[in-house]
């Protein structure tokens, strides 16, 4: 099956199976590697994309649902000139993530609440990360960098 | 996964043309169909999506004032769809899962494949609803049948599902902490002629209604009505996240907060 | 102040850039024109005699390279151990071997059987289910107390029985040891289970394999916390490969927690089918696949009883262990019970005598390795446990009860095997009062109790043992490898600096804080200096990154490079100024002659080195050097550690209200680093606290096979941390005086959170003297109604 989408503001096309995932179409076709895989039942969110502005598990959903359909992944997250973006800078300023492999659905995730709730509480925030998973921070870097992304104050936030 | 063919029909007609090939199967949001598929559990000829068809999308307020959601509805669509309709039918929709999946699965998909600890099965036998599907419309006393089984037919499609609104309801999930799925997930509405309990992720037997807590709170509804109430622990699920007198044990305390949140 | 470079300073990391915007490297991301893809076929039970395996219709399906049973490997080594123990009559443990595919036996659910390669993924598996498998099956063996009875079924038939080993340490003389506790005042006895965990990094394990006939060389990209460790064992073990023919290649690795430390058997195999089948060859785990053929976690089953004296001193402590190992010993399996548990049963305190007793145990599960801490939680957790409740028993605070049996004076020789080089424990305890506000308790508890909630305190110390190792002393008691590590500093023609490390960075964040290092050292700007890690054809022969030993050991390597370095420099410098090389300053990237004006910049130097026209004749051009470290001692971080949590009476159900961190880590080079590190253990330590449970039914089978069933910590189950570490007693013994930071926060944690459980359910009037971990709301409540 041809299938046709956008993708981080780019026509694309390809040649697909029905079984082809999207997160696999992303990273094997697209070569968009920043999509990552982490489990196989939909639970740890490395994975999540943007499709047609919704946070979306791409590694459970079929690319040929996305056929026509307006994705935004990782690699298209940073601003035009190519600095980091406001979610971004503040996960590197805030020490948001360690091994990496988590962050980019992370960061999509956290696109996606700020989206529709642009002063999150820290309660909010934590609610909305239960399908991400990190093995890493803990959270609570994630936490605050989302914090201090949504432009509060997080001085006050203990430790580091 | 073994692959299969795919289809997207625009029509409720054509979804059930679709659906008459051997082994095909419709595919709703797919979030518990595609992790299903991965691991090589089923072999569907084909899969339909029912993305596709507009007639079965959205929430909608009947003459009668039952509010109608459309069978592909995405959970995040009734979340906020049925706020003002039907509050805690859309509180219900807003604790599935996590968000990205709330943004594919849908209402449909979860009640065809009635998990015996998905949320939805709850509010649909708790609000008394009815399961309307391509051929028919079904009550959902009739609609569940035990765990993963239901009276939907091959090929048959939920094209949507009908809500009395209750006068008040709650429902209460304590969560699995693993799959987020319910450990134990009560759904109480309460109607101008009666109480409805349906309770879900407890029994070996899937969603059921506790009709002894209804008949108590049929006679008086307060939260100490249930004093005296337990539940059998012997049909309750034990596992990891609990025994079965641990599951009978939140059914209580559970269906005792519903009542407290609808007073 | 602050820094804003260099040691001390919290540099911002600069690996982020790459990882936030999807340009990391991972293995998955690697992939290798003409690749085959590999499914193994695995054991669906936990134990059964293999009859056939008939692979004839499999090597027929379409795609198919070829097919790979146990058979293939007869030839071949098979999976080593790392680490003799001697038991405690001075035999050597029982090793069983461990083939790359099964031979004869299944051991445990998971274990590979046939692997097929073929064109695609999805075309090995379709050929992996035309594979007609005879296994009859036999009785599992999966507890351990079982297991080891007389006559058990035995999980390898050619051992005598399932005991790999029997050992003991400290005070051998059993009378002595009963005398201790006869004339105690007090004994107070626990049984406990330390749950068995899944590691779960959230990259799964991966392995591409690539062979050239021209060259006879091999490439083997796998997601390793030590290349190097694993191009040794699979080059001198394995497969019988010369290692300079051999290049192994950690990229960016999605998190390790010490399950990526060992050498798998997928990894071999890898390596091996691509000469074999003449083509690449890549296997990616699912997350499925990794639970169950990731190395696993903890599972100890302990009586601990200690003895007091009447004025409540610590007069003796003896335990009993039960340690899983699991059906095969992985890598460094058999180190994890012994030498990094038992040696940590002094903890913090004087306890004149102890005596530790482990006894090994094969079962038909999946090995048990290594995870975050690895023995030195379990040690922790019976100790500060059993403390807790002698408080209880006896009425007193149990932070006094600490405060009073510490360790004051040092070094300190424990009477199981270590020396404490420094510590400062009521130093570390004051900053954990202070900062946790122990003096508000009372009054968060009341207002808990308004809620209608219980609240509860729980305190805990921990010590650790870390930057393992001196090679000498580590060989002595049975590993089979050095444990130094090593670093190249690399100065550029115009004054940049390449190292290459043995260390990986798998999160920890070299890539940032061993540059902070060498730039102070030289006074040079940190983006000067980039980290070379991961690759073993470009770095020195390291041991790698585990045991929180990357800064103490390897660091201590790059400083002596570093150091050499700058020796050579200040001679070329002292060509340049006509001065004496001793009269030679080197600050702020100048080198300067002592009492004058006359200097010249780092970057004149490196340049010089390098176009050595006018230079002295006696030294050589260049400016590399290496220097391998091999430590004194071990380093022991130490802390204390305050849980507050909130139990629901209704449902059992905890939540964490607040949890402080008071660490004694040393000197700190990058303090947001080291928070992030404290922050994850503990993380992990809740969730094994609270949520995970590797569980196994009585045929062996894995009950929490996913993540639907293991719980893995989320956002929403954790609270901000607060984190103290201003009690630095600097490691005597290490030229940066650090002592490891990565594994604290999954030691010091579990206790606290379980003592603060059962404060909580005791001060609602509940006389409940443990509860096993995870204290999901099902056990609590049924520890309530109990």
């Amino acid at each position: 099956m041809k299938i046709s989408m956008t993708v981080n503001g780019k026509a694309v096309s390809g040649e697909v199976e029905g079984r082809t995932l999207l997160s696999g179409f992303l990273r094997e076709q697209l070569s968009l590697t920043g999509t990552h895989v982490g489990c196989d039942t939909a639970q740890c969110g490395a994975c999540v994309v943007h499709v047609n502005g919704q946070a979306v598990k791409s590694c459970n959903m079929l690319a040929v649902e996305a056929d026509g359909a307006d994705v935004g992944t990782i690699e298209g997250q940073a601003n035009a000139d190519g600095s980091l973006n406001v979610i971004q800078q503040a996960f590197q300023d805030h020490h948001g993530l360690q091994c990496g492999f988590c962050t980019p659905g992370m960061v999509m995730s956290a696109a996606a609440l700020l989206k529709d709730n642009p002063r999150p509480s820290e309660a909010e925030i934590r609610k909305y990360l239960e399908g991400n998973l990190c093995r890493c921070t803990g959270y609570h870097n994630i936490v605050k960098a989302i914090m201090a992304a949504s432009g509060q104050d997080v001085g006050s936030i203990a430790a580091e | 996964m073994y692959n299969f063919e795919f289809e997207k029909p625009s029509t409720i007609a054509d979804a059930v043309a679709a659906l008459a090939t051997e082994d095909a199967q419709a595919l709703g949001g797919g979030q518990t169909l595609i992790p299903t598929l991965k691991q090589r559990l089923a072999a569907p000829s084909k899969l339909v999506s029912m993305g596709g068809i507009a007639e079965m999308q959205g929430v909608c307020v009947d003459d009668d004032g039952s509010v109608s959601v459309g069978g592909a509805t995405p959970h995040v669509a009734v979340a906020r769809d049925a706020a003002g309709s039907y509050p805690a039918l859309a509180a219900l929709a807003g604790q599935i899962g996590d968000p990205a999946v709330r943004n594919r699965g849908t209402i449909g998909g979860s009640v065809a494949n009635n998990d015996p600890a998905a949320c939805y099965p709850a509010g649909v036998l708790g609000s008394g609803a009815t399961v309307v599907t391509n051929a028919r419309q079904i009550a959902a006393d009739d609609f569940f049948q035990g765990m993963f089984t239901t009276a939907l037919d091959e090929g048959e499609i939920i094209t949507s599902i009908r809500f009395p609104v209750p006068q008040a309801a709650s429902y209460q999930k304590f969560l699995q902490p693993a799959s987020r799925f319910a450990l134990v997930g009560v759904y109480l509405a309460r109607f101008t002629d009666g109480v409805r309990v349906a309770v879900t992720g407890a029994s070996e037997d899937g969603v059921f209604r506790w009709s002894e807590a209804e008949q108590a709170l049929n006679k008086e509804f307060r939260p100490d009505a249930l004093m005296d109430l337990r539940i059998n622990p012997a049909n309750m699920i034990a596992d990891l996240h609990g025994s079965k007198e641990y599951r009978a044990h939140l059914v209580s305390v559970m269906t005792k907060r519903a009542v407290e949140a609808c007073m | 102040m602050p820094k804003d470079s260099g040691i001390g300073a919290s540099s911002k990391r600069r690996e982020d850039v790459r990882f936030l915007t999807g340009a990391g490297n991972y293995t998955d991301d690697i992939n290798v024109r003409g690749q085959a893809y590999v499914y193994f076929l695995r054991s669906d039970i936990a134990h059964g005699r293999i009859n056939s395996v008939d692979t004839s219709t499999a090597e027929g399906m379409p795609g198919v390279v070829r097919v790979f049973t146990g058979k293939d490997f007869e030839g071949v080594g098979g999976m080593p151990c790392g680490w003799e123990v001697t038991d405690k009559h001075g035999a050597p443990m029982q090793e069983p071997p461990h083939p790359i595919l099964a031979q004869g036996k299944v051991r445990h659910v998971g274990d590979p059987i046939v692997a097929v390669v073929a064109d695609s993924l999805e075309q090995a598996r379709d050929a992996a289910e035309a594979i007609d498998l005879d296994i009859e099956e036999l009785p599992a063996v999966i507890d351990m107390k079982s297991a080891a009875q007389e006559g058990a079924t035995l999980v390898h038939d050619d051992l005598k029985n399932n005991i790999c080993y029997d050992w003991q340490l400290g005070e051998a003389d059993d009378a002595k040891v009963n005398d201790v506790f006869a004339n105690a005042a007090h004994v107070t006895t626990l049984d406990l289970v330390n749950n068995r965990l899944v590691a779960n990094p959230m990259e799964p394990r991966v392995a591409v394999a690539e062979y050239s006939r021209g060259t006879d060389e091999y490439t083997l990209y796998t997601t390793s916390q030590n290349p190097h460790v694993i191009r040794l064992l699979m080059c001198a073990f394995v497969l019988g490969l010369p290692e300079h023919k051999v290049r192994v290649v950690a990229p960016d690795v999605g998190g390790g927690f010490g399950t990526k430390i060992f050498h798998y058997a997928e990894e071999a195999f890898c390596t091996f089918a691509a000469k074999a089948c003449n083509r690449p060859v890549k296997w990616t785990a699912s997350r499925s696949e990794a639970f169950m053929s990731d190395a696993q976690g903890r599972d100890h089953v302990s009586t601990i009883e200690l003895a007091l004296d009447a004025d409540n001193n610590f007069i003796g402590l003896r335990t009993n262990t039960y340690a899983n190992l699991g059906a095969y010993l992985s890598t460094f399996s058999s180190s994890v019970p012994t030498w990094l548990h038992g040696t940590l049963m002094a903890g913090n305190y004087k306890t004149p005598v102890i005596q530790v007793n482990v006894k090994a145990m094969f079962t038909n599960t999946v090995p048990v390795d290594a995870y975050r801490g690895a023995g030195r939680p379990e040690a922790t957790f019976q100790l500060e446990r059993v403390i807790d409740k002698a408080a209880r028993e006896l009425g007193v605070d149990p932070i006094a009860l600490r405060r009073q049996n510490f360790v004051t004076q040092f070094p300190y020789d424990t009477p199981v095997a270590l020396t404490y080089d420094t510590g400062d424990y009521n130093g570390t305890m004051d900053k954990l009062e202070a900062a946790a506000d122990l003096a508000g308790f009372a009054a968060r508890r009341a207002q808990s109790e308004a809620k209608g909630k219980l609240r509860g305190l729980g305190v805990n110390c921990y010590i650790e043992a870390c930057g393992i190792a001196p090679s000498n002393i580590v060989g002595m008691l049975g590993a089979r490898a050095g444990l130094y590590d090593a670093a190249t500093v690399r100065v550029n023609a115009t004054g940049s600096i390449s190292v290459m490390v043995g260390a990986h960075s798998h999160g920890q964040g070299h890539e940032t804080a061993f540059p902070q290092v060498v730039a102070d050292m030289i006074g040079i700007d940190e983006s000067m200096v980039e980290i070379v890690h991961g690759d073993t054809s470009k770095i020195p022969f390291g041991m790698g990154t585990y045991g929180s030993r990357s800064l103490a050991v390897c660091g201590s390597a790059m400083v002596k490079a570093t150091e050499k370095v700058i020796d050579k420099a200040k001679k070329i410098a002292a060509h340049l100024l006509e001065a004496s090389e001793a009269d030679i300053e080197l600050k702020d990237g100048q080198f300067s002659v002592a009492g004058t004006d006359k200097s010249v910049a780092w970057g004149d130097v490196t340049l010089t080195a390098y176009v050595p026209h006018n230079y002295p004749l006696e030294v050589e051009p260049g400016l590399e050097e290496t220097a391998f470290y091999d430590p004194a001692n071990f380093t022991f971080p130490a802390g204390a550690y305050a849980c507050e949590v909130e139990v629901d009476p209704d449902t059992g159900q905890v939540t964490i209200e607040k949890f402080t961190a008071a660490d004694d880590f040393g000197n700190i080079v990058n303090p947001m680093i080291v928070d992030g590190q404290v922050h994850g253990g503990i993380g992990q330590g809740i969730g094994q606290a609270l949520l995970e449970n590797c569980a196994y039914d009585e045929n062996g089978q894995l009950l929490s096979a996913s993540f639907m069933d293991y719980a893995m910590p989320r956002a929403d189950d954790v609270p901000f941390y607060g984190v103290d570490h201003s009690s630095q007693t600097p490691c005597t013994h290490n030229p940066l005086g650090v002592k490891g930071c990565g594994e604290a926060g999954a030691i010091g944690s579990p206790p606290a959170v379980v003592n603060a459980v059962l404060d909580a359910l005791n001060s609602g009037g509940r006389a409940v003297d443990h509860i096993d971990m995870p204290m999901s709301p099902s056990r609590v409540w049924t520890a309530m109604h109990g």
